[in-house]
């Protein structure tokens, strides 16, 4: 996909030409069996067919146009398909794109999602997901979006909208917004592929080795996150289920990042995200240097969501009276999470009637089924003590 | 080479700045004009009056209808236009991004048809 809209210019038309290599790919490769290279064999098809296409449809001057670029395509074969892939990323994820957009496109075009799999994610109508597509692709054509990796001056910034996209896909799958399913496992394995790829074409950006970490670490729990069909949180899971392999890895990221020294979010995210990783059971966790991370955090990049992550770890290292101060000043009155963490401080502190309110209210906000049986299991339990 | 209209937009009826921060304003966009020139992109622009001194006219039954007033009422009016001609979206952001910043208005940035060959 990447290769070919970059040769012609043109997404629809690389994947109207993509679509016709598979299908001729299917029709042929049962019977006269799997060409040596798979992927060459579907570009040159592909090519083909779109340059077919070009030729029939195109004016003469057009088709001058389609000679020379079949040229190029034949000049540049053996150009490396990870850069064409890289460009595409940064148009999928261009600024001028809404982000439910760019999460849309890049999971279509780069993840290479069908449409019915990207709307059965994020609970869209497939049509009206299939129209937000075109119209986009629509846009990336007539606004002329370029298909590059931007200049260095702008790849700061550039790359901060890529990684909240991976990001984001990220945390659709690992925590559902709405819907029955806690985990969509293909949204995790998709982020972090993509994660891998900018961290193989840009190795120099520490934040995308801090991204992958993150990704890794918590990923590295999807086994022990669900039992028996239930929602577990961190505190509760057998870690014995976790994926030692994606916390090496994730560690391993991390260290790196540790020796060039440019922290960042997604790397401090990552750091706290490693020290759980490292605690042999919940109650051996480093709360302090959780909280220490957390105030690094607050520092680069304040938010109510970080102020509330670090009144958890406040509640471990100085107190539950003390958390619950800090939360009670934070304002995020429609996050569920919100009033699941007051809830949770009120209970621990043996305020049983107030607990229950912030549960309901925690209730109301939340969309995700699996989350609501869990709230609903800790504010039925608080009448038992 | 593409051509992009960047529209400075501002709320309708909302009051003028005070003529020092006028001033300003306009000094930057004449810098950002001549700017534009020097670097060969700048088309054409302007600025234009109040959506009220606009008059519409409609196809109507073979006759043309005038009404007086803008064509529709809305929250932003376009105070003025600039015509660039660059390479890419990316270009014409880029210019766009200054505009935002002389103006202090938001601007929008919308591609231009192809011209028929």
């Amino acid at each position: 996909m990447a290769v070919l809209t970059r040769f012609l210019g043109d997404i629809s038309l690389a994947e109207e030409a993509v679509q016709e290599a598979f299908a001729i790919a299917l029709a042929r490769w049962p019977s006269n069996g799997i060409p040596p290279s798979p992927a060459g064999w579907l570009i040159t098809t592909a090519r083909n067919k779109a340059l077919d296409r070009l030729r029939r449809e195109a004016s003469r001057s057009e088709r001058q146009h389609a000679a020379q670029l079949l040229n190029e395509v034949e000049q540049a074969e053996e150009h490396d398909v990870n850069d064409d892939q890289l460009r595409l990323i940064f148009t999928c994820c261009h600024p001028a794109l809404a982000p439910d957009v760019q999460v849309a496109l890049t999971l279509r075009l780069i993840g290479g999602l069908s449409t019915e799999e990207i709307a059965h994610a994020f609970l869209l109508q497939p049509t009206a997901l299939a129209q937000r597509l075109s119209r986009a692709k629509a846009k990336i054509r007539d606004a002329n979006i370029p298909y590059r990796v931007p200049e260095a001056a702008e790849l700061p910034a550039r790359l901060r909208t890529v990684l909240a996209v991976v990001y984001l896909i990220f945390n659709e799958g690992y925590s559902t917004s709405s819907g029955d399913e806690v985990l969509r496992t293909e949204l995790c394995d998709e982020a972090i592929r993509l994660g891998r790829l900018l961290a193989t074409l840009i190795p120099q950006e520490s934040e995308i080795l801090g991204l992958l970490a993150l990704m890794l670490l918590i990923d590295a729990r999807r086994g022990a996150r669900v039992a028996g069909g239930d929602l577990v949180l961190l505190s509760g899971q057998d870690r014995t289920l976790w994926d030692e392999s994606k916390i090496d890895e994730g560690r391993a990221l991390m260290r790196i990042c540790l020796t060039r020294n440019r922290p960042g979010t997604y790397q401090l995210q990552a750091a706290i995200n490693a020290v759980h990783s490292s605690a042999s059971s919940a109650a051996r966790t480093d709360w302090r240097q959780i909280l220490e991370l957390y105030d690094q955090l607050m520092s680069i990049a304040p938010s109510a969501v970080v102020a509330l992550n670090r009144a958890v770890a406040v509640a471990e290292v100085h107190g539950v009276a003390h958390a619950l101060r800090l939360v009670d000043a934070i304002e995020l009155p429609n996050y569920h999470l919100y009033h699941a963490v007051r809830a949770d401080l009120l209970r621990r502190i043996g305020r049983t009637a107030d607990a229950a309110s912030a549960y309901r209210l925690a209730l109301d906000k939340c969309e995700n089924k699996k989350e609501r049986d869990f709230l609903m299991r800790q504010c039925q339990s608080l009448a038992r003590h | 080479m593409k051509q992009y209209l960047l529209s400075v937009c501002y709320p309708a009826g909302g009051s003028q700045p005070p003529p020092a921060a006028l001033n300003k304003i306009m000094s930057e966009v004449i810098a950002l004009r001549r700017e534009m020139q020097s670097a060969d992109v700048w088309v054409f622009s302007g600025g234009l009056h109040a959506a009220d001194s606009a008059t519409v006219l409609r196809h109507q039954n073979g006759d043309i209808v005038l009404t007086d007033g803008p064509f529709i009422e809305s929250k932003e009016q376009i105070g003025g236009i600039t015509i660039i001609r660059v390479p890419d979206l990316d270009a014409a952001l880029l210019w766009a991004r200054k505009l935002a910043r002389a103006t202090t208005t938001p601007i929008e940035v919308r591609p231009f048809m192809e011209h028929p060959s």
